[in-house]
């Protein structure tokens, strides 16, 4: 067994040195889950990343560049996780950029990035004090964080009672899922609970999150104003069945971007009526022009990578986005090192930190209305901090806030000290400018 | 032919008890440890040290400590994880709390406070037997799991319960390249080994097994049964947190409690029943089975498949590797219930008469 494992390493050795001459194809990693606990959530994300990149192709590449896409399953087990990552970093001449889509795998290769040199992107999850791109130079969480999230969903309920100082007084439960992804908006809530005199219940669910019987009743007892909800996977759909079971009016619930789509509430179906949740920038988008051509050029040739029916779905468009920021960020690192050419996961990591995407070039991409302009720059890795809340009707989930910004007044202190406190623990020495140049 | 002690006599005390007594296999051993030190970072890829050979190398560790426990002393525990994370987490605090520790002190340290907790997850072993005490040890695992993950003093106070380390180095000499990590781990690896396998040899080992074949006629003879199977205990988890101590900082090098959930203790428990119980030998086959299996049945079949021009989906592969690995676990329990180590030495046995069958 050993010694066929040696031979078939050896081989692969050997077409990846022969492969290594010169890459004519730019290299995109998958890590998607596609079983397990969370699958529900993680294949249509992968859909839409596989099926955006088809339609890159389709276009005729980036600049003329092919794109080679290449999954490798992590099930959402970090050391799996990081099993592919090293699988998968050296195929095909080098990864250009990985998209972990776990908070704890995001950790892991955080640590990884830097000796490698391939960037990551995180957008939406992950780390989100990575916001801050002099202290995590290879970390990109484009067009929005937990804490982004975490602070438009107080502004959005501030805006329901009729401004923040109502906010007094009041009682907000936080259900999450137990783990660095369900933690990571606590720092932010307590900030705010401090300036606006709101009290703030913490309620942990273990994962995988079938089990929230306690928790419900936890709730029914303290009967919180409001109940934000940091689930993923099958959690967000138990919670809203407690909700009902408990008599908790779904009005009053909020969920994380990743606790808004259609795997969390098809199965409550009109018990999830009235269920908001938070979107970093974009929702359903069927309508959309991408999602037309997606149904076209790649689909319409039978060679889409899920159902039809999904195309467009919250974490299909999900999936398309973190697609379109990584190729156009290699779009941007072209225009820097030579147009129609490869480039490098460092190279690459240049036209992430100097992405910018304006509403025009969005519209020519087809995400017109789906989402606003992004641009990056080197201290600020996030880009974008627009979001939306959309409700679930009972059918689909339809658009009910207008454009909400995160408050840069809250978030960046909070950033700022966190990133500090991680640069301090690993004696990292915050980038010059100089280095921001390179 | 080859393989035959004939020839070799014992003329002293000294050479009777060495751990390999035929000659052959001492050569064997040598040459494979000498080969993992020496040939194997030659040849080896980045990819293979990454995300093989140092788990597998680490795991093997873990398996070691949980098979002194439950395959030399007979207590069932289902608490490795939680041993696991109180060694890497006791480990990160000594590490990141006091000023210039060393790498190897924080370690063992690490090692010394998961066997601590290890005595005290034991204790229930004096009274309760068998699946009765799995249950008990499985305590250990959620208390330790509700333990990082609420109390944040253990995780340096990590706003979300993740921790991180970095800089690693022993003697001067930086644990960052995939080479050097390998190489640190083989080394705690071999020295723990060779230690455990002269515990298992000796007064205390044969206390264990005792324990573990009979109790009672064991305490009847004069073995203290709660020295013994604290010490087992102790032992067994000061290894296993040490190896988990490693996972943390020399693996993952960032890591959050899930990496220690109750996968890893049933994964530890299976390598110790694959690999056989009651061999030191047994745990480093099933680390290999367990650790290696899985990676290699998800690369190869995509490979198999192309051969015969299908292309098999990312979930085809896993729902298969799935599958082919829950038919391989269940086929070599009922094929060799004593394990791979069984295999090993039902092997030998036969090659030392070979070529005559009797």
């Amino acid at each position: 067994m050993k010694v066929k494992h040696l031979a078939l390493a050896a081989l692969m050795a050997a077409v990846g040195a022969s492969a290594f001459a010169q890459p004519k194809e730019q290299f995109f990693p998958g890590l998607p889950y596609r079983t397990g606990a969370y699958a529900p959530n993680g294949v249509p994300w992968a859909n839409g990343y596989s099926d955006y990149l088809k339609l890159v192709n389709a276009r005729g590449g980036i600049n003329g560049v092919k794109i080679i896409y290449e999954e490798c399953e992590t099930g959402y087990a970090t050391d799996r996780g990081v099993e592919c990552y090293e699988r998968l970093k050296g195929k095909h001449g080098g990864a250009t950029v990985f998209q972990p889509l776990s908070t704890g795998i995001t950790f892991a290769l955080t640590e990884k990035a830097p000796v490698d040199k391939i960037p990551l992107i995180t957008a939406g999850y992950g780390r989100s004090e990575s916001q801050d791109g002099l202290v995590f130079k290879w970390n990109f969480p484009l067009v929005g964080t937990y804490w982004q999230a975490a602070d438009v969903l107080v502004q959005a309920i501030a805006k329901k009672e009729g401004g923040f100082d109502k906010l007094k007084g009041k009682k907000l439960a936080l259900v999450y899922h137990d783990s660095p992804y369900g933690k990571e908006p606590i720092a932010l809530l307590q900030e705010r609970a401090a300036m606006h005199g709101f009290s703030l219940q913490l309620l942990p669910v273990a994962h995988p999150g079938v089990e929230q019987k306690a928790t419900w009743l936890q709730i029914r007892q303290a009967r919180p104003d409001y109940v934000f909800l940091w689930g993923w996977g099958v959690m967000n759909s138990t919670a809203l069945k407690e909700a009902q079971a408990t008599g908790y009016p779904r009005e009053k619930m909020y969920g994380v971007w990743w606790s808004g789509a259609e795997p969390d509430v098809k199965d409550v179906g009109e018990g999830a009526k009235g269920y908001n949740a938070v979107t970093m920038q974009h929702g359903a988008e069927p309508q959309s022009a991408v999602v037309k051509e997606i149904l076209t050029k790649v689909h319409g040739k039978g060679q889409g990578t899920g159902p039809k029916e999904e195309v467009g779905q919250v974490l299909y468009m999900r999936g398309a986005i973190s697609a379109m920021l990584a190729v156009e960020g290699v779009r941007t690192a072209q225009e820097r090192f030579g147009k129609g050419k490869w480039v490098t996961g460092e190279q690459a990591r240049w036209g992430y930190e100097n992405l910018d995407l304006t509403q025009k070039k969005l519209d020519a991409l087809g995400f017109a209305g789906v989402m606003r302009p992004v641009s990056t720059s080197c201290a600020d890795h996030m880009g974008a901090n627009w979001a939306r809340i959309h409700t679930w009707d009972g059918k689909k989930w339809a658009f009910s806030s207008d454009w909400l910004q995160a408050d840069d007044q809250v978030l960046k202190p909070l950033v700022k000290k966190t990133a500090a406190k991680y640069a301090a623990d690993k004696k990292l020495s915050p980038r010059t400018p100089a280095d921001c140049q390179s | 032919m080859f393989y035959r002690e004939n020839g070799q006599f014992k003329t002293s005390y000294r050479a009777d008890q060495q751990i390999f007594g035929i000659t052959q296999d001492r050569v064997a051993v040598l040459l494979l440890v000498a080969a993992a030190f020496l040939v194997v970072p030659v040849i080896t890829s980045e990819y293979m040290f990454r995300a093989i050979l140092i788990p597998f190398v680490i795991m093997s560790l873990a398996a070691l400590g949980v098979n002194i426990l439950v395959g030399y002393c007979g207590q069932i525990s289902l608490g490795s994880g939680a041993f696991m994370a109180v060694g890497a987490y006791a480990a990160f605090n000594f590490f990141v709390r006091v000023q210039g520790m060393p790498l190897l002190l924080a370690l063992l340290l690490g090692g010394v406070c998961a066997a601590a907790f290890g005595i005290l997850f034991g204790l229930p072993s004096l009274r309760v037997k068998g699946l009765y005490l799995a249950v008990a040890t499985l305590a250990a695992q959620f208390f330790s799991d509700w333990m990082f993950l609420r109390i944040k003093w253990f995780t340096n106070d990590a706003p979300s319960g993740s921790v991180q380390v970095s800089d690693l180095q022993v003697f001067g000499i930086p644990i960052a390249s995939p080479i050097s990590k390998y190489l640190f781990c083989l080394t705690i690896l071999v020295v723990m080994a060779l230690g455990a396998k002269n515990l298992v040899r000796s007064a205390i080992g044969r206390e264990w097994m005792a324990i573990r074949d009979m109790d009672v006629a064991a305490a009847v003879i004069g073995i203290r049964p709660m020295y013994a199977k604290l010490t087992a205990f102790a032992v067994s988890s000061f290894i296993i947190g040490v190896a988990g101590a490693m996972w943390g900082f020399v693996h993952l090098s960032a890591w959050e409690p899930a990496a220690f959930s109750v996968d890893i203790s049933f994964k530890l428990l299976f390598m110790v029943i694959i690999g056989g119980m009651g061999s030191i030998m047994g745990s480093f086959f099933g680390a290999a089975f367990i650790v290696v299996l899985p990676i290699f049945l998800n690369q190869f079949l995509p490979f198999v498949g192309s051969l015969v021009g299908v292309e098999i989906s990312t979930s085809g592969i896993s729902h298969a590797e799935l599958i082919i690995f829950g038919a391989l676990i269940v086929w070599f329990l009922i094929v060799e219930p004593h394990g791979l180590a069984k295999l090993w030495s039902t092997g030998k046995q036969k090659l030392r008469l070979w070529p005559f069958p009797h």
